[in-house]
């Protein structure tokens, strides 16, 4: 029974693929658009495979720029929830700036971010730290304050010190909550770097990245080369999600109820 | 003669948070070495409160209170507490839930290591020391949380209905074990049930208290000779015993109309 629904797990989806793959074509034949409107799916791969060498070059731009930003996120969305986690009067004072930072949008941004980090890598990542950083920050201060009562109370039994409590109690057991927070910023962090490049445009050096390619192909209308450009992000996003994944698996697997197994 | 100095000393002690309602209304009571104390009496009596004021987590309004002849939170080092439920760590296997304790001292790791050891021995589960809690039955939790109390050797143990949640069965066997671990380990227990039978098969003495405010109602002793074996439960005298501290507990429990 077990075995019959894990085949269906990947049939299905794929069942689904094909006959949105169908439907796409045929859309494609009944009303006749032409392929710089509506390329088909060979088409698109064709266009993938055409310009694979730009492809992967502004993919390979795109995930350092996303990788630089989510790292720093994740590394200053640490030390400030550990701040607003464990100090009532710095959460009172901090938080309401940092809503207030998460609530502009960062396109009102962007042209500030451009002219004091520069242009290139460094406005990528901050842009791209920008949009990932509350997430950690909101999930991490919700973990450091939701400690189990008897827990404190029993640290405090054995003399514990504040610091013992922190680093031996408070923040593993938060760890849940930060790898919450992290998987959120890892779908946020290709978003935000593709965004930031695209607003650069072809001053972001080098190749360019993804964000680049749309705009360079959007210019020549090369449409199947932008699906192809669109298929690219989508993996990269996939790369990101999935190395949380893991992260969260390792971290969490041995101990943590969401990976409980039923032969226990 | 001298007498020997008393362990946990409450004279005239009073509790309440803040300008609320009294918690606990002036406690008198002499803990003396080795004794097996329950606390016993409707929800709202104040018996947890009174192992709160012991391990110095909450402190007391008037009177005074001093355990082994200082101020609660002084005797820390020589006191534990075995929470209503196991309060393991999750992330942390067994054996370095019973390490904490020595951790939080900053012991050596060999020490720690050998201490915990020897404790999850004690209580029967040096098989599972690699486990994690969530592998755990609820019974062995409990015994692991009895191991990591004992690790320092406490003088005093504090027990706010460790055995609540279990089922009958394993409650009476932890019951059997908590005693054959005292007899290897020997330590003063404060214990808070809501069960007779358990509180009699344990207890050298019984409270029973009354609610609003909480307030001692009775004392009872109970001089089965230690060690205690289960059969102990089927005998007439320690029926009489438990059918005494229930009728206790009906008085409280029923306040007579007015």
């Amino acid at each position: 029974m077990k075995k019959h629904f894990s085949v269906l797990t990947w049939l299905l989806p794929a069942v689904s693929g094909l006959i949105f793959i169908g439907l796409w074509y045929g859309v494609r034949v009944v009303s006749g658009l032409q392929s710089w409107i509506l390329p088909t799916p060979v088409e698109i791969m064709a266009a993938a495979v055409h310009e694979h060498t730009r492809l992967l070059a502004a993919a390979g731009h795109t995930a350092l720029g996303a990788l630089g930003g989510f790292l720093l996120a994740a590394i200053l969305g640490f030390f400030t929830s550990l701040l607003l986690g464990l100090s009532k009067s710095l959460r009172a004072s901090l938080y309401p700036w940092l809503l207030m930072l998460q609530m502009t949008p960062v396109i009102v941004l962007t042209p500030i971010i451009m002219l004091w980090a520069g242009p290139g890598m460094p406005g990528i990542i901050t842009i791209t730290w920008l949009i990932s950083y509350f997430p950690i920050v909101a999930n991490l201060t919700q973990g450091l304050l939701s400690t189990d009562m008897n827990h404190v109370a029993l640290f405090r039994m054995c003399n514990a010190n504040r610091w013992q409590e922190v680093l031996l109690l408070r923040v593993p057991a938060a760890l849940p909550y930060y790898l919450a927070g992290l998987r959120i910023a890892a779908t946020l962090a290709p978003i935000g770097a593709i965004f930031g490049e695209y607003m650069v445009g072809n001053a972001s050096g080098g190749t360019g990245g993804l964000g680049f390619l749309v705009y360079s192909y959007n210019t020549q209308i090369k449409i199947p080369a932008l699906f192809a450009t669109a298929l690219t992000s989508c993996l990269l996003g996939f790369v990101f999600v999935a190395a949380v994944a893991w992260l969260n698996w390792a971290l969490l697997h041995k101990w943590h109820d969401s990976y409980e197994r039923a032969d226990h | 003669m001298e007498s020997v100095p008393p362990i946990v000393k409450f004279t005239s002690l009073q509790k309440r948070y803040g300008v609320g309602p009294v918690v606990l209304a002036t406690i008198d009571l002499t803990v003396a070495p080795n004794d097996f104390i329950s606390f016993i009496g409707p929800s709202g009596c104040g018996k947890s409160t009174i192992l709160k004021l012991v391990s110095g987590l909450s402190p007391g309004s008037t009177g005074e209170l001093t355990v082994m002849g200082v101020k609660p939170r002084e005797a820390r080092d020589r006191q534990a507490f075995i929470f209503q439920d196991a309060t393991l760590l999750p992330w942390l296997t067994a054996q370095l839930n019973v390490e904490i304790p020595l951790r939080l001292r900053g012991r050596p790791v060999a020490e720690r290591q050998t201490t915990a050891r020897k404790m999850l021995e004690l209580v029967g589960l040096a098989k599972v020391a690699d486990y994690y809690p969530r592998q755990l039955s609820g019974g062995m939790k409990m015994r692991v949380s009895i191991a990591r109390a004992l690790t320092l050797a406490p003088h005093l143990l504090l027990l706010d209905e460790p055995f609540g949640a279990l089922d009958e069965m394993t409650r009476n066997r932890l019951n059997e074990e908590l005693l054959a671990v005292r007899a290897v380990s020997p330590f003063t227990a404060l214990f808070v049930t809501h069960s007779v039978s358990e509180a009699v098969f344990l207890s050298n003495r019984i409270v029973v208290m009354a609610a609003n405010p909480g307030r001692f109602h009775a004392e009872v002793a109970i001089d089965f000779p230690y060690p205690r074996r289960p059969d102990l439960r089927g005998q007439p005298d320690f029926q009489a015993k438990v059918n005494e501290v229930t009728r206790l507990l009906h008085e409280v429990e029923i306040p007579p109309s007015s």
